[in-house]
């Protein structure tokens, strides 16, 4: 009989098989890791786009030509966009988990490989959709990443809310479809194919945050994928699920009697989930990676499980915080405000854990740990302006601020993209077979960490002084006028360090190709992915399946004959 | 295929576990994979794992059909309790509107589904009865009788036409009443719930023409059941689910 088994243990021929309709999941991660990368250069296009237009308003400029308000406002959408969902949301989950996690609990593959591929390939459509909406008439839709009511249920709200606002919707529906195949295959193998001895507690924290993850995505994307349908029925439908009665250019329209903050409720139920989705597979790398390079076990391993675990509960109760403008009741923003500061714990606890992690350890600063550590510094302080936005009063002040716009740059943004290059460095070598260079790697550390505080931190300061976000020209307004300064510093800034990331493109395709070979095991690591060969086989093991034997942090274990126990090394290796 | 008895004669009982559990009490083996007593390579592939496998991918598909049909759930409630400020009155009414189902015909439709999903039950342990025979029947000699192959499949596939074609007419039915998808929030909702519940349900009929496909081909028994399986409970979430959608449009009109 020819079972799955034997169909398996051959790795297929043929170019098409090999790289694009792969059921491979390292192939498939991989083809993740590049939509990403691709993702986040139109991204940052478009913010460098933004930001040179705050400054010189009238500057024309190359592919876009004259940057009208409206022009500003399809820049906003799209940059917000493109940056959660097919950056945030595909490169630490879609790639880095689809190659590891397999291989992390000793598995061969995904549960459903054929599933694996068509949730990437899904993603794939959804990004040529949205990308599409560039180019239809009208442009690019103007209503921001969250897309708020009745501005994208009217297509003559405004030049982008036509065909482009269509296209916007289509593609996260497209894009929620492709995530939700995605969690179903993480969860189900992260449940059903660790290796023996692989124990949930024995499970690498990257493993534990892919699953949390998966489990979020796979609870919130439902809710906006029923969302985004009821606005496409709102739009093309005539029905009024989000729409009042509402006037545009003197026109009444055809709704009546829908509710606004429905679509607010429903996308926030989602959106807030998606935040840690972006930001619990750093956390995992992060604490693999301190725990690696300070050669010591992770400090209060449960804890960091539960805080994570707690951290995805909590995620789904807070979604009311980002409406304290709604005029909600005060009852309700209380309620909303407790429990977001509640997230404040698990997130202290991670922190200390952190720090525990490093303090007394044998710190080896490779650019993996430098990336780490930086995850742990923009965590820290794009954190703590949580539970001051979480303050329904303060919200209100600083609600259309920049403040709000530099905290979630810190946290969500620029935290999850550090997390991802500390993955980048430190798996590079097992994923390409090649070392890349520490040098350029430090220079990119250094000039993205100092570029990314010195855009995003004064932007508390602009709020603060009352600087609005999403206004595309300052000015018109007087006392935005003294602000100016400000953001032409934070756009030399942001010239900078976007130039700096060319650094790290360069070390990447230079690395892949000319970088000197890497052993199987670089950085001294204990996780299943380094005791098999670089870059590895198609059944990851060679047709070997690991036995389990330790947790995954053993470092510096006392009677050991070296300063790191690989999770398969025999019992009693580690001296008990 | 590997029997039960080959599984016996290769599993070594590796590895003592040195720090999990309480005192000397053995660790209760976790649900799944990890310490479930699986050893050798390629196991992972075997007709019990791949079925649970399965099983498991299919439950986290339902609980996502599940966050869906909370989602519209809650709107429906909400836009339903909603006040709309009238120019008229200058008062806040009621504009949710009334929509008469035809509740007739659906009630055939229901039935017709809940006996689909019976027939799919029969259709479920007849497919789990011939993989549990399948190691014996292969031994020369032995012989199991001739079980009466009961189309079990064949008559969940009408029943689902059936229903389907039923839930076609009763939105023509509600056109010809004059309910339109856009009529008022009430008729929204009736289309949105019953349209969206006949998608999810023509993924159903797609997997279980799948299974038909599978034993017309004359697929490995074991592979028949997996599909059989996960397709018959994935049939009786779609009544369960239809239950709620009727019961949802009926009591909260």
């Amino acid at each position: 009989m020819a079972t799955p088994a034997t169909v398996h243990a051959h790795a297929p021929q043929g170019f098409i098989r090999k790289y694009i309709f792969s059921l491979d999941h390292k192939v498939i991660g991989i083809q993740y890791f590049f939509l990403a990368l691709t993702a986040v250069f139109v991204g940052m296009f478009l913010s460098l786009l933004m930001r040179i237009h705050l400054v010189w308003p009238t500057a024309v400029l190359p592919l876009v030509g004259e940057i009208k308000p409206e022009t500003y406002l399809s820049l906003l959408t799209m940059h917000g966009t493109i940056m959660v969902f097919f950056v945030l949301t595909t490169a630490p989950q879609g790639g880095f988990g689809n190659y590891f996690l397999p291989i992390q609990i000793g598995a061969p593959d995904m549960a459903f490989p054929v599933l694996n591929m068509l949730s990437f390939w899904t993603t794939f459509v959804g990004f040529v959709v949205i990308l599409a909406a560039f180019f239809v008439t009208g442009g690019a839709p103007l209503h921001g990443w969250t897309g708020y009511t009745p501005l994208s249920a009217l297509p003559s709200a405004g030049p982008g809310e036509g065909l482009g606002a269509d296209l916007w919707i289509t593609s996260i529906a497209i894009f929620c479809v492709a995530s939700l195949m995605g969690a179903l295959n993480f969860i189900t193998t992260t449940l059903d194919l660790r290796a023996k001895g692989m124990t949930m507690m024995r499970m690498p924290l990257t493993v534990w945050s892919w699953f949390i993850t998966a489990i979020l995505g796979l609870l919130a994307f439902g809710v906006l994928l029923s969302a985004g349908i009821l606005l496409l029925m709102d739009r093309n439908l005539g029905t009024s699920f989000y729409v009042p009665l509402v006037v545009v250019n003197g026109q009444i329209m055809g709704h009546k009697g829908g509710s606004p903050l429905l679509w607010q409720h429903l996308f926030w139920f989602f959106g807030h989930p998606e935040v840690y989705i972006a930001i619990l597979p750093g956390m995992g790398v992060a604490s693999q990676i301190l725990s690696t390079f300070s050669r010591k076990p992770i400090f209060g391993y449960r804890a960091m499980v539960y805080a994570m675990l707690s951290i995805g509960f909590f995620g789904f109760m807070v979604w009311g915080h980002h409406m304290f403008m709604s005029g909600m009741s005060p009852y309700s923003a209380f309620a909303f405000s407790l429990l977001t500061m509640c997230i404040g714990v698990p997130s202290a606890i991670k922190t200390f854990n952190w720090l525990g992690t490093m303090w007394g350890g044998r710190l080896r600063f490779q650019t993996p740990m430098l990336y780490a550590i930086g995850f742990v510094s923009l965590f820290v302080s794009g954190g703590l302006s949580g539970p001051f936005l979480a303050q329904p009063v303060l919200d209100i002040q600083l609600h259309d601020t920049y403040f709000v716009v530099g905290h979630f740059h810190l946290i969500m943004g620029v935290a999850a993209i550090f997390g991802m290059f500390a993955a980048t460095y430190y798996w590079f070598p097992k994923m390409f077979g090649r070392m890349m260079n520490e040098t350029w790697g430090k220079v990119h550390f250094f000039l993205t960490l100092a570029g990314t505080y010195a855009i995003f931190m004064p932007m508390h300061y602009l709020g603060l002084a009352g600087g609005t976000r999403r206004y595309s020209q300052y000015t018109e307004v007087a006392y935005l006028q003294k602000l100016m300064p400000l953001h032409q510093f934070m756009t030399y800034a942001a010239i900078i360090t976007i130039a700096a990331q060319f650094i790290f493109v360069i070390n990447l395709f230079w690395s892949m190709f000319k970088g000197p070979k890497a052993s199987d095991n670089p950085w001294e690591s204990t996780t299943l992915e380094w005791i098999t060969a670089t870059p590895p086989p198609h059944d990851n093991f060679g047709g070997v399946t690991p036995v389990v034997n330790h947790g995954p942090y053993e470092y510096g274990v006392p009677g050991a004959a070296k300063d790191f126990v690989m999770q398969t090394d025999p019992a009693g290796a580690s001296g008990h | 295929m590997r029997t039960t008895l080959g599984i016996m004669a290769t599993y070594t009982p590796t590895s003592p576990i040195d720090h999990v559990g309480r005192g000397h009490k053995p660790p209760a083996p976790p649900l799944g994979g990890g310490d479930d007593g699986r050893g050798g390579s390629g196991d992972i592939y075997n007709y019990g794992s791949r079925l649970r496998r399965a099983r498991l991918g299919l439950a986290c598909g339902i609980a996502t059909v599940c966050m869906i049909f909370i989602s519209l759930t809650s709107a429906y409630i909400v836009r339903q309790g909603l006040p709309t400020f009238s120019g008229e009155t200058n008062t806040y009414v009621r504009d949710w509107g009334k929509t008469d189902l035809p509740w007739s015909l659906l009630g055939i439709n229901t039935a017709l589904l809940l006996v689909s999903s019976v027939t799919m039950e029969f259709a479920r342990r007849q497919a789990a009865r011939r993989a549990a025979q399948a190691p014996v029947a292969g031994i020369p000699g032995v012989s199991l009788g001739n079980e009466k192959s009961f189309p079990w499949l064949g008559i969940t596939v009408l029943l689902g036409i059936g229903f389907l074609a039923g839930q076609w007419l009763a939105w023509g039915e509600l056109n010809a009443r004059g309910f339109y998808v856009s009529t008022n929030p009430s008729s929204s909702f009736a289309f949105l719930l019953t349209i969206t519940h006949a998608v999810h349900l023509t993924g159903g009929m797609i997997a279980l023409l799948w299974a038909v496909r599978a034993s017309l081909l004359n697929r490995p028994v074991e592979a028949r059941r997996i599909v059989v399986d996960i397709t018959a409970w994935y049939w009786h979430f779609m009544a369960v689910l239809w239950i709620y959608v009727f019961a949802l449009l009926g009591f909260a009109r």
